[in-house]
């Protein structure tokens, strides 16, 4: 055991170690290593079938591991679930709001699984129901919320024990563009208070957007790690033109100066660090239409995990 | 792989039942018309219907003997069906379980609680059955009473078989199996209509084995105003059935969810 220096940052909230989890023949999680630091916002990129949720399960202590070490404020799990849980707020990716109760009372509920009762927990009832913007709707039956409410609700829900790590599945998946950008602000307002964020996602802009530092997980493993800035740095080279057009269209510009490209459906994508001399070429060849832009995480995304379909 | 440790009950249990409880009194309505209608109509329709040709039974007015058999075949049937059809929804559709698995609370408590509640609701129908057969003259006397710690104890010990069968379930037609197979064969066979030494001598060897026989044996003299005998025996078939269906359905319903 090392012992913490002095000038080395807090400890990792959580660090895994060759965590594996194997189903049968498919190694849904292959021996990956991370450590997450505490009052960051850590996610999980990935694509379908990447393994994100079987992290989270197992951080959760739900998902018996195959191998490796896992710990969550260097607790061990499987062994302190119940321990860890106390502390962890879980909004699944998939609503299961009590259907049964109105939404008060789904956070009385909640609240009473984790023993809280009483005056101070009301006081923070109210609270939340603020936050979650659903104080006037505090009667309604869960159904008759919109999808942006249930969410709202679902995360409120997961504060009622004032956790230290908040672990959200693809939090906004299925969400209008309004809707997502309320649960964003919200993320947001959680993490300036310091709690530490670990989410799963696959939309480039909500990682870009919300994570300090992000890993990009494909077929159960880890193929980089880093802050956005860092992962577009090290894969992709700074601007991107994307050009759209019939396929002969497109190969008249074969062949391009400077660029990397990749093909995708009708589209073109062009990579480079100095865009002078493509973008001539484009902008004096009207029968093409194009996009110039910076580089992004969905950049790096599809170079790492490829482009063919996920199912 | 079965994680095959033992459960560990906790106090914690009792925040389900207390969940549970909190929905049904918002349904109480309907709850108690059923609690109290059923048993009233059975009393009434078989009762009185049949009573008139059977007039005693093992020495007691049939009204008696029918109503004392029912007050334990109820518990079985509403453990049972709340232990299948309700623990059902809450563990596969609603995924009430999931979300009561983000919290501190496990497998353990979670099912510790839902069998509570079985019990409380056999509970429930019990003291309906009990009111209405008192209001219809066929209670012998306050050691009656002494008959509903036994249909809680009833509830309990259908609720785990009942759990069982939700952990195994894909759909809800599934449990049409185990109505056939077990409930109804159950509320035919151990001495609820009628007394077992009436079977042929094979099938009162089998009933002996059946949880509902000693169910039964134990509210009927109860209700009668009989002397109870073998309680010893009674009391630890139906505790022995508790356990060890609760044990199984912990095992089971966590295969099924901690995957």
């Amino acid at each position: 055991m090392s012992r913490p220096q002095p000038d080395m940052p807090a400890a990792p909230l959580v660090r895994a170690r060759g965590l594996s989890k194997v189903y049968d023949q498919h190694r849904a999680v292959d021996g990956i290593d991370f450590s997450i630091p505490r009052g960051k916002c850590f996610g999980f990129l990935g694509p379908n079938g990447a393994g994100k949720t079987t992290t989270l399960r197992m951080l959760m202590g739900l998902t018996p591991m195959s191998a490796g070490e896992l710990t969550v404020f260097d607790l061990p799990l499987p062994a302190a679930a119940r321990e860890v849980r106390r502390r962890v707020g879980i909004v699944p990716q998939a609503d299961n709001l009590d259907p049964d109760f109105s939404v008060q009372e789904n956070l009385q509920v909640y609240a009473s699984y984790f023993g809280l009762r009483g005056n101070e927990t009301e006081t923070r009832i109210e609270r939340l129901l603020e936050f979650a913007a659903l104080t006037d709707r505090r009667r309604s039956k869960t159904e008759t919320l919109s999808g942006g409410m249930k969410r709202r609700l679902t995360i409120a829900r997961a504060l009622i024990n004032e956790p230290e790590l908040v672990i959200l599945d693809e939090p906004t998946t299925g969400l209008d563009p309004q809707a997502r950008h309320i649960i964003w602000g919200r993320l947001m307002e959680l993490r300036r208070r310091g709690t530490t964020l670990v989410l799963t996602t696959h939309y480039m802009e909500e990682a870009e957007r919300l994570c300090d530092e992000l890993v990009i997980m494909d077929q159960g493993r880890i193929l980089d790690q880093g802050t956005p800035a860092q992962l577009i740095q090290r894969h992709v080279e700074p601007e991107v033109i994307e050009i759209r057009g019939r396929a002969e269209l497109l190969e008249r510009l074969q062949p391009t100066p400077d660029c990397r490209i990749e093909q995708m459906g009708t589209s073109l994508y062009c990579y480079t660090g100095d865009s002078r001399g493509l973008m001539q070429r484009l902008q004096s060849d009207p029968e093409l239409t194009f996009m110039h832009r910076p580089a992004g995480l969905e950049d790096v995304f599809l170079k790492l995990t490829g482009r063919e379909l996920r199912d | 792989m079965l994680d095959l440790r033992l459960p560990r009950l906790r106090r914690d249990a009792l925040t389900v039942l207390r969940r549970n409880l909190r929905v049904w009194r918002k349904l109480l309505g309907p709850a108690v018309a059923m609690n109290f209608g059923e048993p009233l109509l059975y009393l009434l329709g078989f009762g009185y219907g049949l009573g008139i040709f059977i007039g005693q039974m093992s020495d007691m007015p049939y009204l008696t003997f029918l109503a004392s058999g029912i007050i334990a075949s109820s518990a079985m049937t509403t453990a049972s069906f709340e232990g299948m059809y309700s623990v059902f929804t809450r563990m596969v559709p609603q995924r009430t379980y999931e979300a009561l698995l983000a919290t501190p609370l496990e497998i353990d408590d979670i099912l510790a609680g839902e069998m509570l509640w079985c019990g409380t609701k056999a509970l429930f129908s019990g003291i309906a059955i009990l009111a209405v057969a008192t209001a219809l003259g066929v209670v012998a006397g306050w050691q009656a009473l002494l008959a509903l710690p036994v249909v809680f104890l009833t509830g309990l010990c259908f609720a785990g078989p009942a759990i069982i069968m939700s952990a195994l379930a894909s759909n809800y037609d599934f449990f049409n199996y185990y109505f056939v197979l077990v409930v109804t064969p159950m509320m035919l066979l151990c001495g609820v209509f009628y007394p077992i030494d009436s079977l042929p001598e094979l099938m009162q060897y089998i009933v002996q084995a059946l949880p509902l026989t000693h169910a039964v044996a134990l509210t009927r003299p109860l209700v009668a105003g009989q002397a109870v005998t073998d309680v010893g025996l009674h009391l630890s078939v139906l505790v022995a059935y508790t356990l060890i269906s609760y044990y199984l359905a912990v095992v089971l319903v966590r295969r099924r969810l901690l995957v």
